[in-house]
């Protein structure tokens, strides 16, 4: 049977298992004249039973799923000792797997082959029997446990609880193991890289142009790693997208929070919100098909140079994007500041906006100061604006007229496309993903420290 | 006393509700929340250096009224005043007059203590600050410490000056609340039940403040403690559903009161 059939299975197990569980906890509860005098309410006892039956099943499942291949592709590859290099190696194995399934046909291989992927079929049918049979007698020796288990003074409650308490915690370190993995990861790709290109040219290096020979035959540059124009482009970018977004989202934040009627501040609000929500791929297509064009005209009438693409095309937009970010935040933190602040100043003769300047402002400036952060972390991982209307200029300067190009973009750039995964030029890119990843550590560290020192003042 | 014609006739107040020497005087003052009247044709003076109390069961309209002595009732949508409210003969209703100088020269202290996030020096300093009274550092310096002075705060807190004023305790925070208020010197202070967020002690502190301060400002305050009205008073007005129901000294209040209202509030028969 498949997994997937299986897994329904062993939902209409589970479910099947709450009502016995139910049924017989009622049939306990009844010489004893009221469901009181159980330990726990019914549902907790269907709830354990449904639980031991599905949570062993599903866990046998996993941990089969996840190791049972490679076990099995070790076994029939056993017979091809002589083949050692990993590509051809994974290039015997797929053909075999490929025979197999019936993907490629069996005719033209070798005998060998064909006597593996025979085998491997068989192993496969074996092993889905194998494990139907299993994950139902688990099914069912769990839930019959568990229902036997059901007793007036059994405490499924607190078992239930437990339980549940174990799964959040699962859940809670899947998500940390994924993220610890994805660095990991990330950290020996970019080891790697610094084995062919000096992490000094990396990080010091003030050329960027990744343009290698794909293969030794070809005649090409052997491309030079320097981000720096890199990095500088990523903070040019997001320093006018600043520039743009958090005057004008603090101040309509301002507005929304202290000025406007609260008939307006509720239409206002979600439409801003919306603002948020649109696809940055159209805001990408805005800044490249109506921005940059603006901009370079009203640049040529006073006689400037503006490169078609230019940093301050893509930093505007940008900076529109996050606007939503810094004014739905700041204005959240706004109106928590207490009314007794408010009072206070006004009471001592301060008008409106003294009092929002020297009160309410400070009192906000944990929250306004998290929002900003957050709005340019956003902007420094932001991609689809700048590679649409930034272009891939990787230029080391500070002319917001400019075309520049940013680290994401070059991400993007490296890995699109065929490529061999293991040139300099794919790695490279693990090695950029890092550096963004320990600056915007770094960054959120840094907001962090600021954001607590103030509090301890004031608080 | 009141002279015939002047006293409003129905439902009408008892007691001395006129002085000689008023600082603040409002005569038939109704105040609404939209459409819902909450204090209902108010006469009464405030005297020079007089402490007024004003006491009553929650929700007869003290708070509302004495917001409306400062026009604190302003940042509140929907609420309406009508009547007159003068201060030295000035309308404070008035068009013309200036909301920001009003405040400055009548101050308010709230229910629960409400320093700003800022340094103790910050906190009293808001007011000249913003009022441009101090001509240089060390005029600010000398209000700052005149007026803790005058909170009696200041041996408590001369040495942290610039911690923030929210590390201090409710009750010095209430003080410091004081000092902000009276740093701008203003002629009145009205005070919304400003110790019903106190211990014991502090509250006795604030008492005894409000005595002294009495020689120097006029003070309204709410309370919802008759003994405290008792102690700190020398007028006492007895609100009831929005009605001034009588005012009188403070001690014929407490020992024989004119109205019957009054005598069943004082001897705790509803309240
Ligand atoms: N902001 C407001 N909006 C509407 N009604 C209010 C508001 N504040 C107070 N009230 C009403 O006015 C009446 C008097 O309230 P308040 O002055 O706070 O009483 P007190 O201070 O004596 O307890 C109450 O009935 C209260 O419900
Ligand atoms: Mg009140």
């Amino acid at each position: 049977m498949q997994a997937s059939n299986l897994l329904f299975i062993i939902i209409a197990l589970a479910v099947f298992g709450y009502f016995s569980g139910y049924g017989r906890s009622l049939r306990v509860a009844k010489p004893l004249g009221s469901i009181s005098k159980l330990h726990s309410l019914p549902s907790y006892y269907a709830m354990q039973t449904a639980i031991w039956v599905a949570l062993p099943a599903l866990l046998l499942m996993a941990v089969w799923l996840l190791a049972a291949d490679s076990i099995t592709h070790a076994y029939i590859m056993r017979g091809f000792e002589q083949v050692t290099a990993t590509s051809d190696y994974n290039l015997t194995l797929n053909r075999i797997i490929n025979v197999a399934s019936g993907a490629l046909p069996g005719a033209g291989q070798s005998a060998e082959i064909v006597a593996a992927a025979e085998q491997l079929q068989q192993i496969g049918a074996t092993q889905q029997w194998a494990l139907t049979v299993l994950v139902l007698t688990l099914c069912s020796a769990g839930g019959l446990w568990s229902w036997q288990r059901i007793k007036a003074d059994f405490r499924a409650r607190a078992a239930v609880e437990g339980m549940l308490q174990k799964f959040l915690l699962m859940s809670a370190s899947l998500a940390i193991l994924t993220t610890l993995g994805i660095v990991l990861s990330v950290l020996f790709e970019s080891i790697r890289f610094f084995s062919t290109v000096p992490i000094t040219e990396f990080v010091f290096g003030t050329s960027w142009s990744p343009q290698t020979a794909i293969r030794v035959d070809q005649i090409g540059s052997s491309g030079s790693f320097g981000a720096v124009p890199l990095f500088t482009g990523t903070l040019l970018i997001s320093a006018i997208a600043m520039v743009v977004a958090v005057p004008v989202g603090l101040m309509s934040a301002i507005y929304l929070a202290e000025y406007a009627s609260p008939k307006f501040r509720r239409s206002a609000k979600p439409l801003l919100e919306i603002l948020a929500g649109v696809p940055t791929v159209v805001y990408g297509f805005f800044a490249a098909l109506t921005v940059a064009p603006l901009i370079r005209d009203l640049g040529s009438s006073f006689g400037l140079d503006v490169a078609a693409e230019s940093a301050l095309a893509a930093g505007s937009v940008m900076g529109i994007m996050i606007i939503p970010f810094i004014s739905s935040l700041a204005d959240d933190v706004i109106t928590a500041v207490p009314q007794s602040m408010r009072d206070g100043s006004l009471a001592m003769g301060a008008t409106q906006s003294e009092t929002i300047r020297n009160v309410v402002i400070p009192a906000a400036l944990p929250g306004i100061v998290g929002g900003i952060l957050l709005a340019a972390s956003r902007a420094i991982g932001e991609t689809m604006i700048v590679v649409m209307a930034a272009g891939m200029a990787a230029n080391l300067t500070a002319n917001p007229l400019d075309a520049v190009t940013t680290v994401t973009v070059q991400i993007v750039t490296l890995l699109t496309g065929d490529q061999e995964f293991d040139s300099a030029k794919t790695l490279a890119a693990f090695a950029l993903g890092l550096m963004l990843f320990i600056v915007t550590l770094g960054l959120n560290f840094l907001a962090l420290r600021i954001v607590k020192k103030y509090r301890e003042q004031y608080d | 006393m009141a002279n015939d014609n002047e006293r409003p006739i129905p439902g009408a107040s008892v007691g001395e509700q006129f002085q000689d020497n008023a600082r603040m005087s409002m005569r038939n003052v109704n105040i609404f929340y939209g459409e819902k009247q909450a204090i209902f044709d108010v006469s009464l003076d405030i005297g020079q250096n007089q402490v007024m109390a004003m006491i009553g069961p929650s929700g007869c309209g003290k708070s509302t009224f004495l917001r409306s002595l400062n026009r604190m009732n302003d940042t509140i949508e929907g609420c309406r005043v009508e009547g007159q409210i003068a201060m030295d003969g000035q309308n404070l209703y008035d068009e013309k007059l200036d909301v920001v100088e009003l405040r400055a020269r009548v101050g308010m202290v709230f229910q629960k203590p409400n320093p700003f996030p800022k340094s103790i020096y910050d906190n009293v300093a808001y007011g000249p600050k913003i009022h441009g009274l101090a001509e240089s550092r060390v005029d600010l310096d000398e209000m700052v410490e005149s007026s803790l002075r005058k909170a009696s705060l200041w041996n408590e807190v001369k040495d942290r000056l610039h911690q923030p004023g929210t590390g201090l305790s409710g009750g010095q925070q209430q003080r410091l609340c004081i000092a902000r208020a009276i740093a701008v010197n203003p002629e009145v202070i009205l005070m919304d039940e400003p110790c019903s967020a106190l211990d014991p002690i502090a509250t006795a502190k604030i008492e005894e403040l409000i005595e002294e301060l009495s020689e120097n400002f006029t003070i309204a305050i709410v309370t919802h403690s008759m003994q405290q009205a008792a102690r700190v008073s020398h007028r006492t007005a007895y609100f009831h559903l929005g009605r001034l129901i009588e005012v009188n000294p403070t001690e014929q209040v407490f020992t024989m009161p004119e109205h019957e209202l009054t005598e069943g509030y004082i001897t705790g028969r509803f309240g």
